[in-house]
């Protein structure tokens, strides 16, 4: 079915141009590459420099030695399959979750938990929301708290020890790429961690002073033993409270 | 540098060294590549007896095993071949490579059924938790992204492999580049797989969906990304006809976009080399951005620019008929790759991306149908005066039936991108209606098309064991497939809206359980599509082997059995 044309197309006719691509493979890849690299410039490269893409607020701290490494068994058992950090501004999702989402919220979020799909409500204000009992049960046997609950149960969080010996360089990575962490953070990281859930331990003042509003206290029961839960709880307890919404004026942050 | 009229020359060089050379000669190449995996294989070693991490420390293990088999086959076929070189023709013919082609094609086929199973078993936990079994290794949270792994890159980048190798090899009437490297290419990509797949299951990840390997498989599939590049190239050099076939361009486009994107998308810093963890050097919303900027060209450039050009060889092939449109083809595809980049953002709908990026990613969303339903429009018109051919080739119909498929999800596409369809459809099953549609129709469905044209031709066969099998997949699976995305349709829509329904007194109407509880019925009929469509892949695969061992004869009779029927 290719017709032939009647006449020849001259040399300079943009069809007959084209030919450079299909007999040079190099002209075709930088041809592909230069096209390619337009989009991606110009809606990535500006987030970088553009001082309105993330609101100044008060409030947004690294997170403690603790909640990073409850951080990481989120992302490791996967929450982020079915759980959303990420309140949009629509008026049912506001009063069912709270405050829609500030880019500032997960600043130093690495990688970043927005998340894309909610078989489980949002998660990104549910620091509060419920005690850590509930959680802990919660995370035992979602359906002894929630009989419909199709969640599946993380028995084994509650009785595995937190494995954190490498909690410091987590932190220096961390800070390689713009996590505020200090000299001070990293070198008492280790004890930081285990005085957060304790808070008869001398070092637990020294935490709330490093990680202002840090929540001190044994959050699955036991202060001396630091198990997954322990960790997960702690993170999911700081999500979405760093921020004081009632000192936060939206009208600063118009972009 | 190999280049197009060099071969032959080449080769009968070689020939004559081969007559003074007394020897076996060990090509630098050889001795190169042995040293690298020799190397390798001590160093995954070293970390795996140093690193405090038992699942890392089988990663390392298997690594050493793979690099340690690779040096000493490296060196073992080197000394045996001796100094002769694998001719480039054979009788003035190509003498193309077609043994990496063959294990892409089977690999394809395995992952693929390992892929739907673990699919449907996903499925099942969602509409029944009790198969989580409250195992961790198997739990939804690593079990999802070991199916949309095992199914985008473990099938679909096995069919990518195989048909990109067959492809470049027939249109530029060569064989394919270098002796270790296609080889390497394949297997190192499906170690790769491997690797990703037990991590996920073991808890290593990166947490971002569709890069979750964690940096180490990250950089080994640099390098095999690296050397595919390498071999495809290096076969276009040797090319015999003036110009590159359009399916080519697609391969090419493809392969380099890919590398792009993973290098972007997963730029992180180990913690240690003896720690499987790693951190991405972005964070927040510019983490976001890289993400979707990645995601969404997995879809563009693995799922179709990729698979446009199988579309573009097989569908011509199968129909005996030219591509309808060769200018169509040029316009679309550089419009499709310039489109899609920019369509990363309808991800991040309404979320604290910025407006403006939020309203880039929507214009060029839609403005991507365009060049979609161009090539949805060359491949289809293809079918131009072969119309006819879909009554008795159940493969071809397999393929338009795809295209079809692709013309619906890329309307459907700019569609769940306009902002206000975005506020209801995003975080429900609707999107994964959408990606359904796209990945069991289109992908699916032509990569099936592509795999049973392949067997035959490569295993020299006449035809497929049984196309009224053929039939069976088609109709069984094409059952699953909308039995799967009408209810996600529902459950998608219905799930919105319940989120956003308001009592007269204006309090929402539904907590957020009853909205989980209302699904059930659809996650159950999901997973009844889901069975089918692994039901249709396993009479495929039936369906294959016989036609790998069968006799000349016993298809000749089934032949004959078959096609009085389909017709």
């Amino acid at each position: 079915m290719t017709e032939i044309p009647a006449t020849v197309p001259r040399k300079t006719s943009l069809w007959a141009r084209h030919k450079i691509f299909e007999t040079n493979s190099i002209f075709l890849i930088l041809g592909v590459l230069f096209v390619i690299s337009i989009g991606g410039l110009v809606e990535i490269a500006p987030l970088f420099y553009l001082q309105s893409t993330i609101e100044r607020v008060k409030g947004v701290r690294p997170y403690s030695p603790l909640e990073l490494a409850g951080r990481a068994i989120y992302v490791r058992e996967g929450c982020y399959n079915c759980h959303s950090q990420m309140i949009r501004p629509l008026r049912d999702e506001v009063e069912r979750y709270g405050h829609y989402s500030l880019a500032a919220e997960s600043m130093y979020d690495k990688p970043f938990q927005w998340g894309s799909k909610r078989t489980g409500p949002d998660l990104a204000r549910v620091g509060g929301k419920y005690s850590d009992e509930w959680q802990l049960r919660h995370l035992n046997d979602p359906r002894s708290v929630v009989p419909l609950s199709i969640m599946p149960a993380y028995p084994w969080l509650a009785t595995t020890d937190l494995k954190y010996n490498d909690i410091a360089i987590d932190m220096k990575v961390n800070r390689l790429s713009g996590v505020p962490y200090t000299d001070e953070m990293i070198l008492n990281a280790e004890a930081d961690l285990r005085a957060q859930i304790n808070p008869e331990d001398p070092g637990a003042a020294d935490v709330e002073k490093r990680y202002p509003k840090a929540i001190i206290r044994s959050f699955a029961g036991d202060p001396k033993r630091v198990t997954e839960a322990d960790a997960l709880i702690a993170y999911l307890q700081v999500l979405g409270t760093m921020v004081d919404f009632k000192l936060y004026d939206n009208k600063a942050n118009l972009r | 540098m190999p280049f197009r009229s060099e071969p032959v020359s080449a080769n009968t060089h070689e020939g004559q060294m081969a007559a003074t050379l007394p020897a076996p000669q060990l090509k630098s190449t050889d001795l190169g590549a042995g040293i690298a995996f020799g190397a390798l294989a001590l160093l995954t070693l070293i970390i795996a007896g140093k690193t405090e991490y038992p699942a890392y420390a089988f990663h390392a293990l298997v690594f050493a095993i793979a690099s340690g088999w690779a040096c000493f086959k490296v060196f073992d076929n080197a000394t045996s071949r001796g100094p002769v070189a694998i001719p480039q023709e054979i009788d003035g013919k190509p003498n193309y490579n077609m043994g990496p082609v063959k294990f892409a094609t089977i690999a394809a086929m395995v992952w693929g059924i390992a892929g739907f199973t673990v699919g449907l078993i996903i499925a099942l936990q969602l509409a029944f938790p009790v198969f989580n079994f409250e195992l961790p290794w198997i739990s939804f949270g690593r079990l999802r992204p070991l199916h949309t792994s095992a199914v985008i890159f473990a099938f679909g980048g096995n069919v990518l492999l195989a048909t990109s190798f067959y492809v470049v090899q027939k249109t530029s009437r060569a064989r394919l580049a270098g002796d270790i490297a296609p080889w390497f290419v394949t297997l190192g990509y499906n170690l790769f797989i491997v690797i990703a797949g037990t991590g996920y299951l073991l808890g290593i990840t990166q947490g971002k969906e569709y890069a979750e390997p964690e940096w180490y498989a990250d950089l080994w599939l640099t390098v095999v990304w690296v050397v595919y590049l390498l071999v495809f190239l290096a076969t276009l050099w040797k090319r015999k006809e003036p110009h590159i076939y359009v399916a080519n361009w697609f391969y090419l486009a493809f392969i380099v976009t890919i590398a792009v994107l993973h290098l972007g998308n997963n730029a992180t810093i180990p913690v240690s080399i003896f720690s499987p963890k790693s951190y991405i050097v972005w964070s927040g919303v510019q983490d976001a951005m890289f993400q979707w900027w990645y995601g969404h060209n997995a879809v563009g450039f693995f799922l179709t620019a990729g698979f446009l050009a199988i579309m573009y060889y097989f569908i011509p092939k199968r129909a005996e008929r030219p591509i309808y449109s060769y200018r169509l083809s040029i316009i679309h595809f550089w419009a499709l790759i310039f489109l899609y980049i920019w369509a990363g953002p309808h991800h991040l709908h309404y979320t604290a991306l910025p407006d403006w990026a939020q309203t880039l990613g929507m214009t060029f969303s839609i403005m991507l149908w365009m060049p979609s339903w161009g090539g949805m429009i060359n491949g289809l018109l293809t079918l131009s005066g072969a119309w006819d051919k879909l009554r008795t080739d159940p493969v071809l119909r397999m393929m338009v039936v795809s295209v079809a498929f692709y013309g619906m999800s890329t309307f459907e596409g700019p569609l769940m991108s306009i902002k206000a369809v975005n506020s209801l459809s995003h975080y429900t099953d609707w999107t994964i209606g959408h990606v359904h549609s796209g990945a069991l129709g289109w992908v699916g469905y032509i990569s099936f098309g592509a795999i049973y044209c392949l067997v035959p031709w490569l295993w020299n066969k006449k035809s497929l064991y049984s196309d009224r099998l053929v039939n069976w997949h088609f109709w069984i699976s094409t059952l699953g497939i909308v039995l799967y995305i009408t209810a996600m349709w529902v459950s998608g829509i219905l799930q919105g809206l319940m989120w956003r329904a308001y009592t007269p007194l204006g309090f929402l109407e539904y907590s957020f359980i009853e909205t989980v509880a209302a699904m059930k019925p659809f996650y159950v009929i999901r997973a009844l599509g889901g069975g089918l469509f692994l039901a249709g892949a396993l009479i495929m695969a039936y369906n294959l082997w016989m036609t790998v061992r069968g006799a000349p004869e016993a298809r000749e009779a089934s032949l004959g059995d078959a096609l009085p029927a389909t017709r």
